[in-house]
């Protein structure tokens, strides 16, 4: 019997199927799509503010108080001069424009959704990993991160902008601080099961330093479910920004943020239902399309855990 | 009569886009009554995809494009889905390979044998109930009246196996379909089933329809075989005429794959220097939770060991023998709690994280699953050079060695910078033993390095680790559960056993000679033991 030449009759090499990079599927989802553009959308919108037909949101005018939608009226610029302006979404109590004041609040939103976002994931990929992987500290984190998750996170963020004063960046920190603990929970939950992986283990066998495991073997592979829970955390920290102001503890009630807007709007509503109506529309569809990504996202990169949800 | 099963020209298409059309391609088979058939192939062969499609529980995905599967005579095709519910239990059956997900665990064994009799019967509760215990005693379950009332979960992977057998015989249907029902079973156990299954198919006149990928369960329980490759039937016939006058060419290369029971009788250097030395070694582990006892499980006891350079000591035995306990320790991916490892003399057991860096040059270890072991995240040429980045080699000299390492192992070294998703199973292996050997290690150890691959890619990587052991003299600590990959391999065998060596000794005596009652035990539970295999 003659030796047949297994090189050419093994099928190993057909077994290979090309499956789609992670990006070819990302591109393909409807979600990702339709939540991409709308913040797109919002996006260019926050940077052209000044372009789009508004004028400085803190100018108002006692003549043009309380005007519905489309209502005509004038408005004192910052050089005392008079000016004819068009009220398309109406004006508040104080005669400022609410158009101007909402498209200039999608700034504040969007900062304070992606710096929240931001600052909770870095914070919390730092504490995950440590305490993924440096087993003896592991203990004391975790209970440290249970006591933050114990207190409501609006209680935390209102009292950190209590204790120092209000801003921008005080209240993009007050909001991420509540979100640590679950960023921080995600990432040593990653890091606990790739950590077992046998690609770890032979890298551990090369002599690789802990160091260069945790940021070059570990954390590249968790990259998925943190995206995923970073789009999350923009919208709870675009949500959590609005209550902030509406209750009168978030940014100064002079800084045109939609919440602010419809703090101011709240006690006429009755009479002049615009003041809340648009701005919180706005802050529903910013929400819902972070959210709508977000769901792309999780459908696509990180399929196990879309099925558990 | 009309045999139990007859398949006609099934063919069942793959989703667009995949590397071939059909998952199955104008495959005709009968299985008689009374007659075990054997479907073999390797992974990617549609052997379980003809199975559900003959079952009815093929996904949408997979459609099948034409033939018929005649059950008795009725066509389970072209069934309703009514129609296949009516069938499924009653005049066929399938058991899976892991039992544990195949059955629920938050029912009792007893309710869920209750519940197929429920459906398919009238039977009032009494006789149910005696049914119940006759078919738990003739699949040879100990105590039934304790099985019945037992969780899947408090039973051993043995048991359960026995409980789902129970479950698709208790109505004895015409049928039953067994898709690798052993292969998540150590040696020991498998025999028992293999046995089981032929004993009850005979006294009931089952037709029995055997997928396996391992041809030493072949030679165990078939009467006939079919070959498949690739969705096509490329041989059927007679046992003993398939196994001994294979005509197909692949069938040839199978066969001829399976590694012999035989010691491979090498000479082996038995004055070289002794590379790798255990004295006592042991692994318990302590498990002290807060409130509850604690609790001590020995992985690994007073284990001695020695590999000389050049030389190939194999460790076989069934899994928690302790086996990978003893590697992992070795590589000290994991602290020994007992004794000394040497490495050249060097008492390595109790160094720190630091001390142990010189160590991670001299011992490199390769592991089973290959679609673990590398990263995918990072590159095959990153895999490969970090180990000498991490002793100071430039990237231009490791990145030189890399390229001479791919050519070793037989891939294209122009395949550096792909990632690992790209590659089959075997050809990562290859990588992960170019990835160990670019540390030019003294000791190599290979953790069921083959256990995963088809065995005509087994075949390949076990000769290129023979080649890589004689080219560098490198030592070789080969654990493995596979008596013939050992077999193969080994110069000298530890036998394991519940954490223990409980024989050890040149590979020769082990096999011809073995003295120790669990050697025995594991030798004549070895598939296909009476076959001469590897013929090529």
């Amino acid at each position: 019997m003659s030796a047949p030449n297994y090189e050419a009759l093994s099928v190993e090499a057909a077994a290979v199927v090309r499956q789609q990079t992670a990006w070819e599927r990302v591109r393909a989802s409807a979600s990702v799509r339709f939540g991409a553009i709308a913040l797109a959308v919002l996006i260019g919108i926050a940077i052209a503010a000044p372009w789009l037909g508004t004028v400085d949101p803190a100018l108002f005018d006692a003549g043009s108080r309380d005007l519905l939608p489309g209502k005509s009226g004038e408005i004192t610029t910052l050089e005392g001069e008079t000016v004819q302006h068009t009220f398309l979404l109406g004006s508040d109590s104080f005669g400022r424009d609410i158009y101007s004041r909402v498209i200039y609040g999608t700034r504040i939103s969007l900062a304070v959704g992606v710096g929240a976002a931001t600052l909770s994931l870095i914070l919390g990929v730092l504490l995950g990993l440590t305490s993924g992987y440096v087993r003896w500290l592991d203990g004391v984190l975790m209970r440290v991160m249970d006591g933050v998750m114990a207190i409501p996170a609006i209680l935390i963020a209102i009292a950190l902008v209590a204790a120092w004063r209000g801003g921008l960046l005080t209240v993009i920190v007050a909001i991420a601080v509540p979100e640590i603990p679950r960023v921080t929970r995600l990432v040593r939950a990653l890091v606990l099961t790739i950590r077992e992986e046998p690609y770890v283990e032979a890298a551990i066998a090369l002599g690789t330093p802990t160091r260069k495991i945790m940021f070059s073997h570990i954390l590249p592979n968790t990259a998925a479910p943190l995206i995923v829970q970073a789009t999350f955390n923009c919208a709870s920290a675009i949500l959590v920004e609005a209550i902030l102001s509406f209750l009168g503890v978030g940014l100064p009630p002079d800084i045109p943020t939609w919440g602010n807007i419809m703090a101011e709007g709240r006690v006429q509503f009755v009479e002049y239902p615009h003041n809340v109506f648009f701005p919180g529309i706005f802050l529903a569809l910013t929400v819902l399309a972070v959210n709508i990504l977000g769901d792309g996202l999780r459908d696509t990169l990180d399929p196990k855990m879309a099925k558990r949800v | 009569m009309t045999p139990a099963l007859e398949v006609r020209d099934l063919t069942i298409a793959l989703p667009p886009g995949g590397d071939r059309e059909f998952a199955a391609r104008g495959v005709s088979f009968s299985v008689g009554r009374g007659e075990i058939v054997c479907l073999v192939g390797e992974s990617g062969s549609g052997k379980s995809v003809i199975a559900q499609g003959i079952m009815g529980l093929l996904p949408r995905t997979l459609p099948i494009a034409g033939g018929a599967a005649l059950l008795e005579g009725e066509d389970t095709v072209r069934a309703t889905a009514e129609r296949l519910r009516q069938l499924r239990a009653t005049r066929m059956s399938m058991i899976f390979q892991e039992p544990m997900t195949a059955l629920n665990p938050v029912m009792t064994c007893g309710a869920q044998l209750d519940e197929v009799l429920v459906h398919h019967t009238q039977l009032p509760e009494a006789e149910r109930r005696e049914r119940i215990l006759a078919i738990l005693r003739e699949v040879l379950l100990p105590d039934p009246q304790r099985i019945v009332a037992a969780y899947p979960h408090q039973l051993s992977g043995g048991q359960r196996q026995r409980i789902m057998i129970a479950m698709a015989l208790i109505l004895e249907p015409a049928l039953l379909i067994a898709d690798e029902p052993t292969t998540a079973l150590d040696v020991t156990t498998q025999a028992q089933i293999l046995r089981l299954v032929a004993e009850l198919q005979a006294r009931h006149g089952t037709g029995v329809l055997f997928i396996t990928h391992d041809f030493g369960v072949v030679a165990e329980v078939a009467h006939r075989v079919a070959v498949l490759r690739l969705g096509e039937l490329v041989e059927l016939g007679e046992k003993h005429a398939v196994l001994k006058r294979p005509q197909h060419d692949y069938t040839k290369m199978l066969i001829g794959s399976v590694p012999r029971l035989e010691p491979h009788g090498r000479a082996a250097s038995a004055d070289s220097p002794v590379v790798l030395e255990t004295r006592d070694l042991g692994k318990t582990y302590v498990d002290r939770s807060w409130f509850g006892r604690r609790r001590d499980v020995v992985a690994a006891r007073a284990v001695n060991l020695a590999v000389r350079r050049g030389q190939t000591l194999g460790i076989v035995g069934e899994s928690g023998s302790g086996k990978s306990t003893v590697a992992r320790c070795v590589v000290r991916l994991i602290d020994p709690t007992d004794g000394e490892i040497r490495v050249h003399g060097e008492e390595i057991a109790r160094r720190g994280h630091r001390a142990l860096k010189p160590l991670r040059r001299r011992v490199q270890i390769v592991f089973q699953d290959p679609y673990r072991s590398l990263n995918p995240r990072r590159t095959v040429g990153d895999a490969i050079v970090e180990g000498p980045l991490n002793f100071g080699v430039s990237r231009a000299q490791a990145l030189e060695r890399a390229r001479r390492l791919m050519t070793l192992v037989r891939m294209d070294p122009e395949s550096l910078d792909r990632y690992p998703h790209q590659f089959s199973g075997g050809q990562r292996q290859r990588i992960c033993i170019a990835r160990a050997l670019a540390m030019e290690p003294e000791l190599l150890i290979a953790d069921e390095a083959v256990s995963a691959l088809d065995v005509s890619v087994q075949a390949q990587v076990l000769q290129l680790l023979e080649e890589i052991r004689a080219q560098f003299n490198l030592a070789m600590l080969f654990i493995t559960h596979d008596l013939r990959v050992a077999a193969q391999v080994c110069d000298q065998v530890a036998v394991m056993q519940q954490g223990e060596v409980v024989e050890y000794g040149p590979a020769e005596e082990v096999f011809l000679r073995p003295r120790h009652d669990y050697t025995r035990a594991l030798f004549a539970a070895a598939p296909g033991r009476d076959f001469a295999f590897g013929g090529a």
